[in-house]
């Protein structure tokens, strides 16, 4: 059982992209197969810029065996308003900043979902927690 | 077709070379953007025939390229990274252009050249 742990900082936009990059890297150290890193990679990348753009921070973590990759994604608040709006392609909430640095055309969450095996979304104004999971042994 | 040739016909500048031989490498799909949102939703060619041309030059288009193996950036509208850009495109061994054309011009050339999206429908 592997497990790792990375802290998203609060619009921490100079960042944005390096925990993401490390987890990529370290997966293909371990030999994942290709085309599983790559959107285990977008669908991880999607949800930390969504954390650094939409939230006052939180945590990442990964957790694999030797069939599944866990992926959670907890941040601080505000929370999401309305998380089947959130889910609608297109919508978006991201600002002139976020969009400055090429995010916010809405397509993040529905990407996500449409890249992990599995997808669950919570979220209150305390936090939103977001899980993916991808199964590794097929 | 080869990456040279395409490079001369946008008589674009080549800031970092990934792999030293890539311009005899063979490219076939684009996808042009400058949401970054939008090629991590719709690419899903062969990554390694793939140019990701944008005019966003700043460090989430590398990530962006990082993140689906794309190794070849085309920058439009003179755009040019900043030194401490270009040194992580170096170190994620992205090859990097940059043309004073316009992303509707590059576009036009590439598509003139025969090469296609990358987007597939099916």
């Amino acid at each position: 059982m592997i497990e790792q742990r990375y802290t998203i900082g609060h619009a921490d936009y100079a960042n944005a992209g390096k925990v993401s990059s490390q987890i990529k890297s370290f997966l293909k150290q371990i030999g994942l197969d290709p085309t599983l890193l790559r959107r285990i990679a977008v669908a991880c990348y999607e949800a930390e810029i969504n954390m650094i753009i939409h939230s006052y921070g939180g945590e990442i973590t990964l957790a694999m065996d030797e069939n599944s990759l866990d992926l959670n994604f907890k941040d601080n608040g505000p929370g999401i308003p309305d998380v089947e709006k959130a889910m609608t392609p297109g919508w978006s909430t991201a600002s002139d900043k976020a969009r400055e640095f090429g995010f916010g055309a809405g397509m993040g969450l529905p990407n996500i979902k449409r890249m992990a095996d599995t997808f669950e979304i919570q979220s209150t104004q305390s936090g939103t927690h977001v899980h993916i999971a991808f199964k590794v042994n097929e | 077709m080869d990456l040279r040739p395409l490079i001369q016909e946008l008589n674009a500048e080549t800031l970092i070379l990934g792999h030293p031989r890539v311009l005899d490498r063979d490219y076939t799909c684009v996808f042009a953007a400058d949401l970054m949102s939008d090629a991590l939703a719709m690419v899903n060619s062969d990554c390694k025939k793939t140019l990701l041309v944008t005019g966003l030059q700043n460090a989430q288009s590398l990530r962006t390229a990082e993140m689906l193996d794309i190794d070849t950036i085309i920058y439009v509208r003179g755009k040019h990274p900043v030194q401490e850009d270009l040194k992580m495109a170096a170190e994620m061994e992205i090859n990097v252009f940059c043309t004073s054309k316009t992303m509707y011009e590059t576009c036009g050339i590439l598509f003139k050249l025969g090469l296609v999206s990358a987007v597939n429908d099916d």
